[in-house]
């Protein structure tokens, strides 16, 4: 009834070109077809920040974005950044400050605070916590997390020690 | 959830989207940042049989200041428009609005167009164009024709958009000498939809404060200006006794209806706390 679409995106710097359904979503792509499993589903209505992913070089939330929407776009999950090195400093600031527990809203808080620290390499804590104030923790609480960005921009802009 | 399903459609042009919601009726729905749209889909509150993408129109893109008019292309997302030196030059309104909406994620993806089409009665930037007295521009099958923004907005999720419409573009006058605008909001937690939102333009002359326009979200069925506390502060310099007497006033303006996320009477409250920190913020800039 709903013929699927022939869609190429460029993931974590390579091309893939699959046959979707224009429902699917960019986040159950990158799951299912691509087998990235990194980005989660939550919520699915785009409150909960655990789907987010980089579109185009911004970040997006992977449940309301389609699958259709990225055809020719360039898309990166958390394995492409982590693979990279690109988000090193604050993986390790992460782990340092028992930043997760489960860790199911982890990548998505990595990849949102990288957002962050691109635009404002020196944020103070509560601009750290309304930039993600959009990604839901349900284990730690907050606090580690601020904490945990908070030396990272330090460390990056060599600020702190 | 996820939605039912839908085909997809992604026209190069203007008139190519008029066929298609020619061809499909009220079976179709424009889908342009998505981030409103989809999350009806996904919880399957709505099941249109097509959706037709106009994020490739290069028509509805684009911010430009013309003839004093700043002209915002309906595609230009939040995040666009915070940005914009157009925009803060011009309406900084806008702007300052832009930073109340949702999360930067969400930010990337939704548009100014949608939000407008959309008409959620708590969302920021259909008060923010009843206050700056904009013009909507929308183009049809039969041309384009404009729409004042007070016209613009008939009631909940509905405004004067026809069948087989498009909202091409936004115009709002650039900001005259002596005006300033100023916004505010009460929400449970940053990002969410305001439980009682704050738009206010006016024109100052020393303390005076004149022309002001107060356009509250989320208290009605659709954005509200408050005539009544526009009126008790007409040409008076703005103090804490013309405050109080402007917040008392405010009962008559605006009549909140309970909701999940406060009564009534609690959103008339904070509508008053917001109107007194945004006048004052506006008249304190220029000391």
């Amino acid at each position: 009834m709903t013929p699927s679409r022939e869609i190429s995106v460029t993931v974590n710097g390579e091309r893939v070109t699959v046959r979707v359904e224009p429902r699917k979503s960019l986040v159950d792509f990158l799951r299912e077809d691509i087998g990235l499993t990194g980005s989660h589903v939550g919520c699915e209505q785009g409150v909960c920040g655990a789907c987010t992913v980089r579109l185009n070089g911004a970040i997006v939330r992977g449940c309301l974005t389609l699958a259709v929407q990225a055809d020719g776009a360039e898309v990166w999950t958390i394995e492409g950044v982590s693979d990279s090195g690109e988000i090193a400093a604050l993986q390790q600031a992460f782990l340092a400050r028992n930043a997760l527990q489960c860790g199911f809203c982890t990548p998505a808080m990595l990849l949102t605070a990288a957002a962050l620290l691109k635009e404002n390499p020196a944020p103070t804590r509560p601009e750290i916590r309304e930039y993600l104030s959009g990604n839901f923790c349900r284990c730690t609480g907050y606090q580690a997390i601020v904490d945990a960005v908070e030396s990272a921009a330090s460390d990056m802009t060599g600020a702190g020690s | 959830m996820k939605p039912a399903p839908f085909d997809y459609a992604k026209p190069a042009s203007l008139e190519e989207a008029f066929s298609l919601l020619d061809g499909h009726g009220e079976d179709a729905r424009l889908l342009a940042g998505g981030q409103s749209l989809l999350p009806t889909l996904n919880m399957r509150l709505s099941a249109p049989a097509i959706l037709v993408d106009i994020s490739a129109l290069e028509a509805l893109r684009g911010i430009s200041i013309d003839n004093g008019m700043l002209r915002i292309g309906a595609l230009t997302t939040h995040t666009e428009l915070k940005a914009s030196k157009e925009v803060a030059r011009a309406a900084p309104l806008l702007a300052e609005a832009a930073s109340h909406i949702a999360h930067p994620a969400v930010r990337n993806r939704g548009t100014f167009g949608g939000s407008l089409a959309h008409a959620d009665p708590a969302a920021e930037l259909p008060a923010c164009v009843l206050a700056l007295d904009a013009s909507l521009e929308i183009a049809g099958r039969g041309g384009t024709r404009k729409v004042a923004a007070a016209d613009f907005f008939h009631g909940l999720f509905e405004t004067d958009l026809g069948p087989g419409e498009i909202l091409t573009a936004v115009e709002v006058p650039v900001l005259r000498k002596g005006f300033r605008s100023g916004f505010a909001e009460f929400a449970r937690r940053s990002g969410d939809f305001a439980m009682s939102a704050l738009a206010a333009h006016g024109r100052f002359d020393g303390e005076r404060v004149h022309e002001l326009r107060l356009v509250y979200a989320g208290v009605d069925i659709r954005p509200v200006r408050a005539q009544t506390a526009e009126q008790t502060v007409e040409g008076k310099a703005v103090t804490a006794d013309l405050l109080a007497d402007a917040m008392a006033r405010l009962g008559d303006d605006l009549d909140p209806m309970d909701d999940p996320h406060a009564s009534g009477v609690m959103k008339l409250h904070l509508s008053g706390v917001l109107l007194g920190r945004v006048l004052s913020a506006m008249a304190g800039a220029h000391r």
